[in-house]
């Protein structure tokens, strides 16, 4: 690759034991400004837990991540102070998840979802984060007439666009995302796809999403992974793996996979 | 390198096999010692009869197949790069700058229009954006693809104008190779035409291709040599 581009995080031998059960053993990757990596695998593969140790939700048994952050300097990222973490968290980083409610405040209007980031980053003018909220949440198509309603009244769809919004307003520069679209209609979920991908391309964001939808994983990923019993079984360019599928589980879920 | 070397595509030594794991391992050998060249400004065709390996030999150059010997280089500028062995982002980046792939079937992305999907391959090329939407309404008209389809997603549009839309988003971007698996098929008279004239155009331009048509017609008038794959059969 081109001289001087470095990957923006950097895990090496990730391992994660709860006892003598296998969360995910020994997985290495690369993530470039730009990229998206789909992480695939049925429930139990090891893939959430994979997740939960790139976000720092969970620290690893053994190998670390190395993160490229803002002004440059590359560092590990389990020796982080918490503050510094926090920090990374709620500007550098984002996180969808599946469940909304994980990912809101459902008792805080859509506008506050939104500017409580940006009051967390110093914003302290009431005008300017509202004005930033409304941008926001024209972008992810939510009508603005909606900004002082809570997310309880918010379709599925539009909670996940709102979750959406909410992270992308401090301009990440990493999201990780949980099965974003993970029980929605098919309809919603093209709406929601097509967005991710807008984003991707117009902010050069490096996403990881775990899904168990290969068509989710084909539209929205550069790169797969499919795991296994925690560990990493295929890698590769998306449509290599999903059309010349090699190990006989990922022949097994792209043969499952009605969507082809 | 050899100044008066034009190779854009060597491809040597390489043989496929498919493992079906699902069929208790069953082995399916498709090709082996598939050896040869394409030069700048030359349109090859890969010619034999159904199933003997001719869209799989495309695919391995675009490295959506993987293969399991030899070599498939590749140049860019006075670099020669293995498809074969290139990391995911080494791959990507060729496909993006050197190696354009016209598919039998378009890939619909919900919700995108027809000439954006198309516009937006051009930019993937590193056109600016309003040249971009030029070149692609250009390619769409000169396909026949009736202005009031160009904000609508292809997902709901015919096979043969889905096909076209493939086309054309395949002939927006300048790429030195191209690949093409019966971009004629389905289309009429009138519009093999005008793919005939992009192939010609742009072997004049310099471009490699390698192509599978169908049409004996298209076929007599576009390709400077034909590979019969029946050769490497495995």
């Amino acid at each position: 690759m081109s001289a001087g581009e470095e990957a923006l995080l950097t895990a090496a031998g990730l391992t994660k034991l709860y006892g003598a059960r296998i969360g995910c053993v020994d997985v290495s990757l690369d993530l470039y400004a730009g990229e998206v990596l789909a992480v695939v695998g049925e429930s139990g593969s090891g893939k959430s837990t994979l997740l939960s140790l790139l976000a720092t939700q969970l620290r690893p048994t053994h190998g670390r991540i190395r993160y490229r952050m803002r002004d440059g300097v590359v560092r590990d990222l389990f020796a982080l102070g918490e503050a510094e973490r926090r920090f990374l968290l709620r500007t550098d980083w984002g996180f969808v998840h599946q469940d909304a409610r994980l990912g809101l405040r459902m008792g805080v209007s859509a506008g506050g979802n939104v500017g409580e980031r940006l009051m967390a980053v110093g914003w302290r003018n009431y005008g300017s984060i509202r004005g930033e909220a409304l941008d926001w949440l024209a972008r992810v198509e939510i009508e603005t007439g909606r900004i002082d309603d809570l997310p309880t009244t918010f379709s599925g769809g539009m909670r996940q666009r709102l979750q959406i919004a909410k992270n992308m307003v401090t301009a990440p520069r990493l999201v990780f995302m949980d099965e974003p679209t993970g029980g929605l209609d098919v309809s919603v979920q093209a709406r929601l796809l097509d967005l991710m991908r807008g984003l991707v391309a117009d902010h050069g964001l490096a996403v990881v999403i775990v899904t168990h939808d290969l068509a989710v994983a084909r539209l929205l990923s550069h790169r797969l992974i499919v795991m296994r019993h925690g560990r990493v079984i295929e890698t590769g360019l998306t449509d290599q793996v999903l059309d010349d599928p090699r190990e006989p589980y990922t022949q097994l879920l792209v043969s499952a996979d009605l969507r082809g | 390198m050899d100044p008066t070397d034009t190779a854009l595509v060597r491809v040597t030594g390489v043989a496929k096999t498919f493992v079906m794991h699902l069929r208790a391992g069953a082995t399916l050998p498709v090709l082996r010692e598939v050896s040869f060249e394409v030069h700048a400004g030359e349109c090859v065709v890969l010619d034999g009869p159904s199933g003997v390996g001719k869209s799989c030999i495309l695919k391995m150059i675009f490295g959506n197949y993987r293969i399991d010997a030899g070599s498939i280089l590749v140049r860019q500028g006075q670099q020669w790069t293995d498809v074969a062995r290139a990391s995911p982002r080494d791959l990507l980046r060729l496909r993006q700058c050197v190696i354009g792939y016209i598919s039998q079937f378009l890939r619909t992305i919900p919700r995108v229009g027809a000439l954006e999907v198309v516009a937006q391959s051009a930019r993937d090329h590193g056109l600016e954006a309003a040249s971009a939407r030029a070149r692609a309404a250009d390619l769409l008209g000169r396909l026949a693809i009736p202005e009031r389809l160009w904000q609508l997603p292809p997902a709901t549009f015919s096979g043969g104008e889905q096909q076209r839309i493939n086309i054309a988003r395949g002939f927006v971007a300048m790429h030195p190779v191209l690949l093409l698996d019966e971009p004629t098929a389905s289309l009429d008279q009138k519009n093999r035409a005008a793919v005939v004239e992009f192939i010609r155009h742009r072997k004049r331009a310099g471009t490699a291709l390698v192509g599978i048509f169908h049409d004996e017609d298209v076929k007599r008038q576009v390709a400077d040599r034909s590979i019969d794959v029946s050769r490497f059969r495995a």
